[in-house]
């Protein structure tokens, strides 16, 4: 491993400059995914930029409408340790609390789980069910856009040069909604997803009706997928068992996995089915509750 | 429980906090990668990125001419071998293959294969040195398993191989088969033609490693004079500096080996690596020089255990085992020397069966050359034979475990080898695994199952020495060369507190390097304890003769009219006359001088372990995930020295089994890559992935040892495979015969996927 610069800007503008000093960068925040890619030479860059000195990275807060925006480099234990986000936002604390351990969620956040576009990343399905969006940032000024929008392949994304991630965003969610995180390991802790889903129902008035539904699902393409034919297989459903196998289905026709060692294509096609609907009947449950 | 009446032993049973603890939870206790020296300089290997490839050439000079390279060596560095057999102790390998292993010659036969050494200024100077060696390979195609190692049309590892056969002949052509050997007994035939019943399948598994935490490290000093010291993390000494005598032509008394502390062996810390590329280039640029791996390295350059193939057909007449033939073919790796013999060995031992034939093939195939693994062989062919029996005792509407009580082996009962047991303890632990609470409590809802499997292994005896001196004060520091992976270090000195009557603290066990005690082999073969524990007791024995000539000496009397009694010294027929073991040590100078016990023993009669093993899972037939809801194991320890260790040993034997059932693979490309070589894919189990496993020690004294010890390390690895298989088929109605049975296997197979 050859030497590298370290930077720690203070602030956007800062951080914005370093991207543009004609080095190659890659950002510091929590470290857990950078610097095993590092030591293992999978990457090799000229310079790490901490991005976890600048103000806008590190708060999160509840916004005027009732959305969640979290900046980039909060930790995952800061946000699941928050009892307001625990009770309005289950399922951000499903996935926070399944990144690895007690060690890497206390430094490990959302902005790098999503930088570094793993197509097994399990914020991700979570953040996608939920409507999530990107604010990134440059000295051009900011934009934002869906988080499925994101992701080009495995680990690459839309990220421009001089570009970063400031906030994740997650909306304001429907009435009468509830959203849930699955995902399958073939031991109990210490493991990439083999296929992990993220589903949210919403219930219309009379809750006997499905109103909207967002289904992703993880880990089955070189990026996390926005599964719209599922959702749209759920809409103006009653929500039970053979509204959910539909949905599945479409999951699993959406599915193209590949086989690996941590899974074959057709565990990961059957997986696909599996967790879809145990994913919505969690999030049936939540939106009944809600 | 015990067999029978124990004598009243004061330290023996107990269990007292040991030596090595305080050092080693506090982090202060002194690994190989903590070994820092002046001048001392650290290396890089370069490894083959081909798993089957012949090497053209290797040129070094770029490399060489880097300023901050100080040293490169090749396999040309190492002199010619005679072509002499080593044995390390748990296995035997000919000098030549370890040569070619350590440092690739003509061809690189896995991928990871050493093929070139640096030692550069720094750490990654020397990773950076590696990029500025050309080699030039042809590459060759890939022999990845033994079913594809054995045909006929296989690409050859080694053009000049020839089966050995059972009759002791070479084949006629070269194979990748490196030996056939055959057991047979009775007749098969008519046992098969008379049965109730014959149950016959196949059985595949993959190749697993230890996972020890501690990656292998070698540090080497080779002064001017040639004398070469070495320290590393090892399970002995005495093997590595024989070896290292082997390769570098050196005469033995010119290498120390300086064992460190030990993160973890289970076998694979026997064979060396590291320490004669140290050695070389230490050698050459005079400073000593560190050589560690990462884990990739571990995984992909060092000696996991054979994967293979397995056939068995047995048959059952009345409730009575009446016949197996098995077939047995293990991977080697590049090298010959799988441990199918041990399994073949094994497998049948814990019963009594009149006609059998067993096949065992070594195989060698493009992966690294195995090494030893807790009970080596004995999983697998276990988990192809217990789960026949599982099958039998079905057949015979036997319950599991009456069965194998029914067909157990005891003194006198002739293995296959033809050798007799002698007193052995299956058939107890066989009653108590039955009358546990868990066998007796019904195991009840969907998706459920149990599953019991029994184990053999040998345990081995091999040589040991001890010294023990006895300080002014009654103090005792035992000078021992065993490596201490399993706390033996606390069951030695409690071997030799018991046998001078003196309380356990008052013993301080060291293990010394290979200059400063007698020669020691491996701890492997789960000897140590029993062994080195015999050599302990000699050692107390002298400490006696020589107190009791001494206290004669003091009251002026015959020895004979002297006793050693409860750590006491004590005359015939005047009880005045009494001394007690710290009062006569603080007489050392007026009664002979310094006063030192020795102890080597030829250790010659291990005593067999048996464990049974009961296993409760619950499948989820969707996800194919296979949870552990309860584990019971029952073992013959013989007698228990520091029952704590000895369910240690019981339990971590259990948890290296569940990883190897459920879901511990290597996993390859077909080009020969190892794809999971971290521990993140290498999925050994957590914490969370394993229930509480509740130990039953059973007490059959071994006759061969003065407290009747048997070694307990390596057996209890050996049911899980089959115990858990069992379980998943009486859970699920599916028998699984390849390993690991992952989540993806069972749901691919429960959902017929494939």
């Amino acid at each position: 491993m050859k030497e590298i610069d370290y930077l720690a800007p203070a602030s956007l503008d800062e951080a914005y400059a370093a991207l543009q000093n004609g080095k190659t960068s890659a950002f510091l925040a929590g470290g857990t995914d950078i610097i095993v890619q590092l030591r293992e030479g999978r990457k090799q860059v000229d310079q790490l930029i901490d991005v976890k000195h600048i103000p806008e990275l590190m708060r999160y807060g509840w916004t005027d409408g009732g959305g969640l925006a979290i900046g980039a480099s909060v930790p995952f234990a800061e946000i699941y340790e928050d009892a307001e986000i625990a009770r309005r936002l289950p399922c951000l604390i499903d996935c926070a609390t399944l990144v690895g351990g007690i060690q890497i969620q206390s430094r490990a956040c959302f902005g790098g789980n999503i930088g570094n576009s793993g197509p097994a990343a399990d914020t991700v399905p979570a953040l996608i069910a939920l409507g999530a969006t990107l604010t990134l940032g440059s000295r051009e000024g900011t934009r934002e856009l869906p988080l499925e929008a994101f992701f080009t392949g495995p680990g690459q994304n839309v990220l421009a040069p001089g570009e970063l991630i400031v906030t994740v965003n997650v909306p304001p969610q429907p009435a009468r909604s509830g959203a849930f995180f699955h995902r399958f390991i073939p031991r109990n802790e210490m493991d990439i997803a083999v296929v992990n889903v993220g589903a949210r129902l919403e219930l219309d008035a009379a809750g006997e009706r499905i109103a909207g539904a967002r289904v992703s699902v993880g880990a089955v393409a070189p990026t996390p997928l926005f599964v719209e034919e599922a959702g749209a297989a759920l809409v103006g459903q009653a929500p039970g068992e053979e509204a959910f196998a539909r949905a599945a289905d479409a999951a699993a026709a959406a599915a193209r996995p590949i086989t690996d060692m941590r899974g074959s294509i057709a565990q990961r096609v059957h997986l696909t089915r599996v967790l879809t609907v145990r994913a919505l009947r969690r999030a049936l449950e939540r939106a009944r509750e809600a | 429980m015990t067999t029978i009446e124990k004598p009243a032993y004061k330290v023996i049973g107990t269990r007292p906090i040991r030596p090595d603890g305080v050092e080693k939870v506090t982090g202060k206790a002194l690994y190989g990668a903590d070994v820092h020296l002046p001048d001392l300089v650290h290396g890089a290997v370069l490894r083959s990125p081909h798993a089957h490839a012949r090497i053209r050439s290797i040129d070094t000079s770029a490399a060489e001419a880097l300023p901050s390279v100080l040293a490169v060596v090749t396999h040309a560095d190492l002199p010619a071998v005679a072509d002499t057999v080593i044995d390390t102790g748990e296995g035997v390998t000919r000098a030549s293959d370890m040569s070619l292993n350590v440092l690739a010659g003509d061809k690189a036969l896995y991928r990871g294969h050493a093929v070139a050494a640096v030692a550069a200024t720094s750490a990654h100077e020397a990773l950076a040195a590696l990029d500025a060696i050309a080699v030039d390979y042809e590459p060759l195609p890939p022999v990845l398993s033994v079913r594809d190692a054995m045909r006929a049309d296989a690409p050859l590892l080694d053009e000049n191989r020839r089966t050995k056969q059972p009759d002791g002949a070479l084949s006629d052509g070269p194979s990748n088969v490196a030996a056939h050997s055959r057991f047979e007994g009775g007749d098969l035939e008519a046992a098969f033609a008379d049965a109730d019943a014959v149950v016959e399948r196949e059985f595949d598994t993959k190749m697993v490693h230890q996972g020890y935490i501690e990656p292998h490290n070698g540090t080497a000093n080779w002064n001017p004079d040639g004398t070469l010291t070495v320290w590393t993390s090892t399970q002995g000494a005495f093997a590595v500096r024989a070896m290292l005598a082997e390769l570098l032509r050196l005469p033995v008394s010119r290498i120390r080996v300086v064992p460190m502390e030990i993160g973890g062996g289970f076998g694979g810390k026997i064979g060396i690596y590291l320490e004669p590329l140290a050695a070389l280039l230490s050698r050459e640029c005079g400073r000593p020089v560190q050589l560690t791996m990462d884990r990739t390295d571990v995984f992909q350059a060092t000696g996991p255990t054979s994967g293979g193939h397995m056939k068995g057909r047995l048959a059952v007449k009345d409730g009575v085992i009446t016949a197996a033939e098995v077939s047995l073919a293990f991977e080697a790796g590049a090298f010959p020397g799988s441990p199918v013999m041990a399994g073949a060995m094994c497998m049948l031992s814990p019963y009594d069966v009149a006609n059998f034939r067993v096949d065992a093939y070594d195989v060698v195939v493009n992966k690294p050359k195995v090494a030893a693994y807790r009970a080596p062989g004995a999983p697998n062919a276990a988990f192809c034979v217990e789960q026949l029996i599982d099958e039998l005792a079905r057949e015979a509407n036997a319950d599991p475990l009456a069965f194998r009580l029914r067909n157990s082996a005891r003194e006198g009962t002739r293995m296959i080898t033809g050798v007799a047991h002698p007193r052995i303890g299956h058939e107890e632990t066989i009653g108590a695994a039955r009358d546990s609470d868990h066998y007796q409590s019904p195991i009840e809802g969907p998706n459920r199952g149990r599953g019991v499997a029994s184990g053999f292994w040998f345990n081995a005896g091999m040589q040991s020495s001890v010294v023990a001196s006895v300080n002014p004060d009654g103090t005792v520091n035992l000078i021992e060369g065993s490596t201490d992976i399993g706390g033996t270090r606390a069951s030695l000195a409690m071997q030799l507190a018991e046998t001078l009557g003196i309380p356990y603290d008052d013993v301080r066990p060291t293990v010394a390097d290979t200059d400063s005690v007698g020669h020691n082999d491996v701890t492997g073969g789960s000897r140590t304890a029993y062994a080195s524990g015999q050599a302990v007791y000699e050692a107390g024995l002298d400490i006696q003769r020589q107190l009791v000539e001494r206290a004669a000496r003091l009251w002026e009397c015959e020895a004979e009219d002297v006793s050693f009694v409860d750590g006491e010294l004590r005359h015939a027929s005047d009880a005045d006359r009494r001394l007690t073991f710290a009062e006569l040590a603080g007489k050392q100078m007026e009664t002979g001088g310094p006063l030192q016990g020795r102890g080597s023993v030829v250790a010659r009669s291990p005593g067999a372990a048996y464990g049974v093993h009961v296993v409760d899972v619950e499948v989820d037939p969707d996800t194919g995930k296979v949870d552990i809801l309860r584990y019971t194991i029952a073992q013959d320890a013989g007698t228990a020295v520091h029952p704590a260790y000895v369910e240690g040993q019981m339990q971590g034997g259990v948890v290296q089994g569940i990883g190897w059932a459920l879901n511990e693979e290597y996993y390859y490309n077909e080009d020969g890559r190892m794809e999971n070589a971290s521990f993140l894919d290498y999925r050994m189990p957590t914490s969370l992935d394993l229930p509480m496993i509740d130990t039953i020690i059973v007490e059959v004294p071994n006759p061969g040892h003065p407290y009747g010890v048997r070694g307990v390390g390596e057996v209890p690895i050996v049911p899980p495979l089959a115990a858990i298989a069992n379980a998943i088929h009486d859970a699920t109605g599916h028998r699984f015969t390849e390993l690991p049975i992952s989540p993806r296997r069972v749901v691919e197979e429960l959902h017929h996927l494939r």
